[in-house]
């Protein structure tokens, strides 16, 4: 910090003599101070960090190596972060960590924890090293304290954005595995549900068996809703929409099990029940697609 | 656009090519029913394995077509519609009732022949 000359001139452009001028750093000057002195003395902040996250009990998950070598390639990410004030490559940094630590069973508070403690561990330091400078100490922090937050907050957020990218990833595969199309015999498929319907599932539900009906040429198909225990009005619909645009594609839909709820449900949306086939159970409704395929079933006995 | 009409002894097919006009349709229409009648044709086979979307005017027409061919005594079946579009369609309520439909040309022929089997 250096000052500078004070001439007379200078003093009617700046209201009166006797007015000392300090130059100030630029922020980005203060900011390459800072990033010095934290690689500077990275070991032992790193170090500091990693004792304020056992103390805190955070990364239980974790081993102390798992720790130390995540928290070096955090430490390294947050300092470059601070320097070059590239956010979007911390994001990417962030949902690549948790791609990583998430299967681990990290939890958010745990990751927003540790980058917190490090701003707390990082900026002590600068309290320390400017302690004797007032001013100076308000400039750094002025620089620091941006910085700092929007790594914490871009930290998070990619962490929660990954989270989230997990959960909508394993809710499809959920959604797939509980809505099998079965071929029982030729040109007949049946299609069990299980569970609860929402308009998404019921979506997938028709799509799936549309393409199941066009790759098994399948004539006849038995839909079983014994496992479905409600179903609200939009999903009615749909399900005689599924009923007509399997229709459309050559194919007889036999509704079985559907319970008093839905029979209910259906009366009261004014479902056109002659447009709709319904037997009561799945065996029922087995048989009538083998009559309708003209399949006749009889036991060898029978057959003698 | 000329859609072609094929004969295959009793029954005409008639494939659509993808994106046909209003203009193409109507045209379609007319022809369909002049050669059912010229060629006492007992049943026609509309292909729209081809059509990518179905709107409204389309439906419409494809219900009128098998309409007027029912007035001829002949039975008209839709085949080939795939199925995003049967899912558009019974989305936008065009479920093209009272009109026979097939999975493909293979389906509407064997749907056809039973029906005359069963009228003979």
């Amino acid at each position: 910090m250096s000052k500078r000359e004070f001439t007379s001139k200078d003093s009617e452009a700046r209201g009166g003599p006797g007015v000392e001028i300090v130059r100030s750093e630029a922020p980005s000057e203060l900011l390459r101070e800072l990033v010095a002195h934290l690689r500077q003395n990275r070991t032992q902040l790193r170090e500091e960090w990693v004792v304020r996250i056992t103390e805190t009990r955070l990364l239980t998950a974790m081993t102390k190596e798992e720790i130390f070598a995540e928290a070096t390639s955090v430490y390294d990410s947050y300092v470059e972060a601070l320097e070059t004030e590239a956010f979007e490559a911390l994001q990417a940094y962030a949902r690549n960590l948790s791609e990583r630590i998430i299967p681990r069973g990290v939890e958010t508070h745990e990751v927003v924890g540790i980058v917190l403690l490090l701003r707390d561990v990082l900026a002590r330091s600068l309290f320390a090293k400017y302690q004797t400078d007032f001013k100076k100490l308000n400039r750094i922090l002025d620089a620091y304290e941006p910085a700092a937050n929007r790594i914490a907050n871009t930290v998070a957020v990619g962490f929660v954005q990954e989270r989230e990218r997990v959960i909508r990833q394993q809710q499809e595969a959920i959604r797939e595995l509980s809505t099998p199309v079965l071929q029982v015999r030729e040109r007949l498929l049946i299609l069990p549900i299980i569970g609860v319907i929402d308009p998404q599932r019921a979506r997938q539900l028709t799509e799936q068996l549309l393409r199941g009906i066009r790759t098994n040429r399948a004539k006849v198909v038995v839909i079983d809703i014994t496992g479905v225990a409600a179903m609200d009005v939009t999903v009615a619909n749909h399900l005689v929409q599924t009923v007509e645009a399997s229709r459309l594609l050559g194919a007889t839909v036999i509704v079985t099990g559907l319970s008093p709820e839905i029979a209910q449900t259906l009366v009261t949306i004014g479902v056109d029940l002659g447009k709709m086939n319904t037997v009561g159970d799945l065996q029922g409704g087995i048989e009538q697609a083998e009559r309708l395929l003209g399949y006749k079933v009889v036991t060898l006995a029978e057959t003698r | 656009m000329e859609v072609p009409i094929l004969k295959q002894g009793e029954v005409l097919i008639a494939t659509f090519q993808a994106a046909l006009s209003d203009a193409d349709l109507e045209h379609l229409r007319r022809g369909l029913v002049q050669q059912v009648v010229k060629l006492r044709s007992r049943g026609v086979i509309v292909d729209v394995t081809a059509m990518d979307v179905m709107d409204s005017f389309a439906s419409r027409t494809l219900r009128e077509i098998a309409h007027m061919i029912r007035l001829r005594g002949a039975e008209t079946v839709i085949v080939g519609i795939q199925p995003e579009v049967a899912f558009a369609m019974v989305q936008l309520g065009l479920t093209l009732e009272d009109v026979a439909t097939a999975l493909d040309l293979e389906e509407g022929l064997a749907y056809l022949t039973q029906k005359f089997k069963n009228t003979d």
